[in-house]
């Protein structure tokens, strides 16, 4: 194994992160199960004590997934040079089979991380906690995919060989190979685009329709839902190549670096942050009927639709600067 | 409309255990809004666990409580203490005050987690400490204090947050009949200011004081029949 | 409530808080701050040298090619050069000289190399700052080397290499073709290795591929895949070293799980006053992740201060023989300061994640306390 300190920091940190959501799995286990609010028994004070011990530990859990997503990303790139063929992040995740994978569930849990603590939030807001057994449910549920991100990093990084030759971005995001990186990198590169603005109109429509009548939330989930991947072809098919000026450079990684002005961050902030929140109105909307939630469920939906709505004109705003300003131009089949 | 409406509360503690305690049982009783209400009984009656149920500070085993309209039984900690903050202001027995700090920033202490600007926080404290004359101890640490500018002071942090409601918990039982007789005026000018006043008390110069609209007495947990007034 | 408003009333809460109890925190604090520095000592001292090494190495050729007799490396025949520079991509190739000398008065290895321009003539060398420093006793300006057939040669020393380039040439030992071949009986037509240089980098990999189709009893080496090794070394090395100081690490979280968990009666006192006074469990337990940040930002900040002040003004005196390896000869150069947000980062995942989780369960705990534990009291 290669004993990288940025490798050891990520090990040690996700261990560490998993104990944490083992351990609020288990009370949420004896929550879900004993949870009676009606009661005034000590067991029951003890119970709703317990819902602070897990919604600070999902929170922090939270937190340094947001961090190790990226501090994963910078340590693939910075292990570049040990592997022929890579160049940067893009080539070292693909040296075994766990790379995309790795990526793809840091991803995924903490969106459900954050989703869960949309949940929690609105749980707390309600005077007779609501929607508790659901809740915690829902995050034992989660658990195997915390698990699951835990080990798909190991094993990456345990079986990284620094004698397999790999490819740079170039080749894996292009239009020769095949799976779903490539898939949505290989889109032409105008219907792309017309797809990605569309979409984003659509959701901005949709939005402020939500937010100003209350009406349509689950439309503004599906049209999120639609942004988030268009916003995904886009960076794969042709926001790297406006950014970098470089027909063939497509990486999604390379955008994070500093002779792009870090555009990657407020990119990946737009992006990531806008799905959840987006994600987050979908999420709340069978709840809306709930007495205690009566106000509390609006009120957060609202705050979170006008995130992603921020957000994602963010994504789109950089995104349209950058291609305006790029020496690139594209010539359009 | 009675401000506190109790009915057939109980208290235990240590449920299961071999120590199980019984504090509280079959309680039943209101406290009146604007006026003054003595829980009387000897130590061991329960009297400081039914001052915290009623202060929202506790809740009860069973039996309902209610607030106004609202009944605040099964309330969670987190609303309860919304509730608290802007209905109760309390005075404990042994005042605990925090050492090391100054009367003013112990008097500011109940009003941080309600994120009001800390200015308006020190100006409303001055103003308290003022009214009742220990403004010039403001930036004392409270370790320097005697007893009865301790009371006062006490007193201030407990109105930082305009309450509808004072709890005092044995409020005479550190002082001696001068400074008593003070504390039972302090307590008669806010009922005079639209306050509720609640006192737990076994010292006679309180529950005969007799601007006191009632009294409770208790004894072993319960309330002993015939409530005198 | 305004939620700013809180956090900001919160924090200076428990800054004046930590500020009363200076004493009990300033211990966390200091052993804090050392792990940080042990760990950050080790980490910037890695990426050091790996720097050092990767810019020394530029001016490297892109491939040696070596000759190998049954595995073993053996002196290659100049003859080679003629194949190899018929190679497309191959923009110059010459063979190359050199090989060690051991002194058994001092026990240290020089790198003796034959410069084809030398500019003092035969019967002189010039020396490595590492060779100059560490001659057998009673050395004037001549330098006395034994050759093959156990005769010595005297040779006078003209001039010794400045300390400037030291990571490369701290043990050298610089002479002319003739002297060498005749220290060490090479004879003509035979050199140590071949060095080229490509001009296309896409390139180099497939030049080394060809030379190795058509000279099969050579072995071409990168540029690259040396650079790889070094950086492999210095990563493992230091990575050994990081979790040799796991135990160290272990010590601390240790300490700081029963520092939260051992709250003095005092401090038990004052967070039941606060729960008695209106402070809410998540009050109480904001306070305490305020107080988490505050130490671990002073301790982080502290510890990787020092640590920079130890590797690059102190040479890393604690750490210096793990990292750099067991030698006689050793360079004495200055490392330059590499200090990337990158590594700052990992270093924060190492030390302040890792506290903040076990505090985490201490501080919930002492966050719960019921609030009528101050009427009771």
């Amino acid at each position: 194994m290669i004993f990288h300190p940025g490798i050891l920091a990520l090990l040690l940190g996700s261990a560490l992160s998993c104990l944490m959501l083992l351990y609020s799995g288990y009370h949420g286990a004896a929550i879900a199960r004993g949870f009676d609010v009606r009661s005034g028994s000590e067991r029951q004070l003890g119970l709703e004590r317990r819902t602070y011990l897990v919604s600070t530990l999902v929170s922090y859990a939270m937190g340094f997934q947001v961090l190790s997503l990226f501090l994963f990303v910078f340590t693939a790139d910075r292990l570049h040079p040990l592997f022929s063929g890579a160049m940067c992040a893009a080539g070292v995740l693909n040296v075994n089979r766990f790379g995309y994978p790795a990526l793809l569930l840091k991803v995924a849990c903490f969106l459900f991380a954050g989703l869960w603590l949309v949940l929690n939030a609105a749980d707390n807001r309600g005077y007779d906690y609501p929607i508790v057994r659901k809740k915690y449910l829902f995050l034992l549920v989660l658990m195997p995919l915390f698990l699951a991100e835990a080990a798909v990093q190991a094993l990456f990084f345990l079986r990284l060989d620094p004698n397999v030759i790999t490819s740079c971005c170039g080749a894996l995001f292009g239009e020769e190979r095949s799976g779903v990186p490539s898939w949505l990198g290989g889109f032409p590169v105008l219907p792309s685009m017309a797809g990605f603005y569309l979409s984003t109109l659509v959701f901005l429509a949709s939005g402020a329709r939500f937010c100003r009548k209350g009406k349509g939330g689950y439309l503004f989930a599906a049209a999120a839902s639609a942004v988030f991947l268009f916003s995904a072809a886009a960076l794969l098919s042709f926001l790297g190549v406006y950014i970098y000026e470089l027909p063939s450079h497509r990486c999604p990684f390379c955008v994070l670096h500093g002779e792009y002005g870090y555009v990657g961050y407020l990119l990946y902030a737009g992006f990531l942050g806008g799905g959840v929140s987006g994600a987050g109105v979908g999420l709340l909307m069978p709840f809306r009927k709930v007495e205690s939630l009566k106000e509390a469920v609006p009120f957060l939906q609202g705050r979170l639709a006008r995130a992603a709505m921020i957000l994602y004109v963010l994504f789109a705003a950089v995104s349209t600067l950058e291609i305006l300003f790029s020496d690139l131009r594209l010539v359009l089949q | 409309m009675a401000m506190i409406e109790l009915n057939g509360v109980r208290k235990v503690f240590n449920a299961g255990k071999p120590n199980e305690f019984c504090a509280l049982e079959g309680i039943t009783a209101t406290i009146e809004r604007n006026r003054t209400t003595v829980l009387k009984g000897p130590s061991g009656s329960g009297k400081t666990t039914l001052l915290s149920i009623l202060g929202c500070m506790a809740r009860p085993t069973s039996g309902r409580i209610f607030l106004g309209e609202r009944e605040i039984t099964s309330l969670p900690e987190r609303f309860l203490t919304e509730i608290r903050r802007k209905t109760f202001g309390f005075i404990f027995q042994q005042f605990h005050l925090i050492p090391r700090l100054s009367a003013l920033e112990n008097v500011m202490i109940p009003a941080y987690p309600l994120g009001t600007r800390k200015e308006n926080i020190r100006e409303r404290a001055m103003e308290l400490l003022s009214l009742f004359g220990v403004g010039r101890k403001a930036s004392s640490k409270v370790e320097w204090l005697s007893g009865g500018e301790a009371q006062r002071i006490a007193i201030a942090r407990a109105l930082i947050n305009d309450p509808a409601a004072l709890i005092a918990d044995e409020p005479t039982a550190h002082l001696d009949s001068g400074l008593s007789r003070e504390f039972l005026e302090i307590a008669r000018h806010l009922e005079d200011r639209g306050k509720t006043v609640i006192i737990a008390s076994h010292d006679p110069l309180v529950f005969e004081a007799d601007w006191v609209a009632k009294v409770i007495p208790m004894r072993d947990g319960r309330i002993v029949s015939g409530e005198a007034s | 409530m305004s939620r700013a408003g809180r956090q900001r009333n919160v924090l200076d809460f428990t800054l004046s808080s930590l500020m009363r109890r200076k004493g009990r925190n300033a211990a966390l604090v200091f052993v804090y701050a050392f792990v940080v520095f042990l760990l950050s000592s080790v980490v910037f001292l890695g990426l050091s040298l790996k720097e050092e090494a990767q810019s020394v190495l530029a001016d490297a050729p892109e491939i040696v090619v070596q000759r190998l007799a049954a595995g073993r490396h053996d002196m290659i025949p100049e003859s080679y050069l003629a194949k190899v520079r018929e190679i497309p991509g191959v923009r110059s190739a010459k063979a190359r000289l050199w090989g060690y000398y051991y002194e058994p008065l001092t026990g240290a290895n020089y790198t003796v190399m034959a410069d084809e321009n030398f500019p003092y003539g035969r019967k002189s060398v010039v020396l490595g700052n590492g060779v100059a420093r560490h001659l057998p006793p009673m050395v004037g300006k001549t330098l006395p080397m034994r050759a093959y057939d156990g005769s010595y040669r005297f040779l006078q020393i003209r001039e010794t290499l400045s300390s400037d380039s030291e990571l490369v040439s701290s043990d050298l030992v610089l002479m002319t073709v003739e002297d060498f071949r005749d220290l060490f009986r090479i004879p003509e037509g035979v050199g140590t290795d071949l060095i080229l240089s490509v001009a296309n980098p896409r390139e180099v990999s497939t030049v080394a591929r060809k030379i190795a189709e058509i000279l099969p009893d050579t072995r071409p080496i990168t540029r690259a895949e040396i650079l790889r090794t070094y950086d492999a070394v210095f990563d493992w090395r230091g990575g050994m070293i990081v979790v040799g100081l796991s135990g160290a690490l272990m010590a601390f979280l240790i300490l700081a799980w029963d520092k939260a968990t051992g709250l003095s009666a005092e401090e038990r006192k004052e967070i039941g006053i606060l729960k008695g006074l209106g402070w809410e469990t998540s009050d109480v337990i904001l306070m305490k992740f305020w107080e988490g940040i505050v130490v671990s930002l002073s301790s982080f900040l502290l510890g990787i201060l020092l640590a920079y002040v130890h590797v690059y003004f102190g040479s890393a005196v604690l750490f210096e023989p793990a990292l750099k390896g067991w030698s006689v000869l050793y360079p004495d150069f200055r490392l330059k300061p590499v200090i990337t947000p990158y590594m700052v980062s990992v270093l924060f995942f190492l030390t302040v994640v890792p506290y903040t989780i076990a505090t985490v369960v201490p501080s919930w705990r002492a966050a719960t306390t019921d609030p009528d534990t101050v009427m009771r009291a």
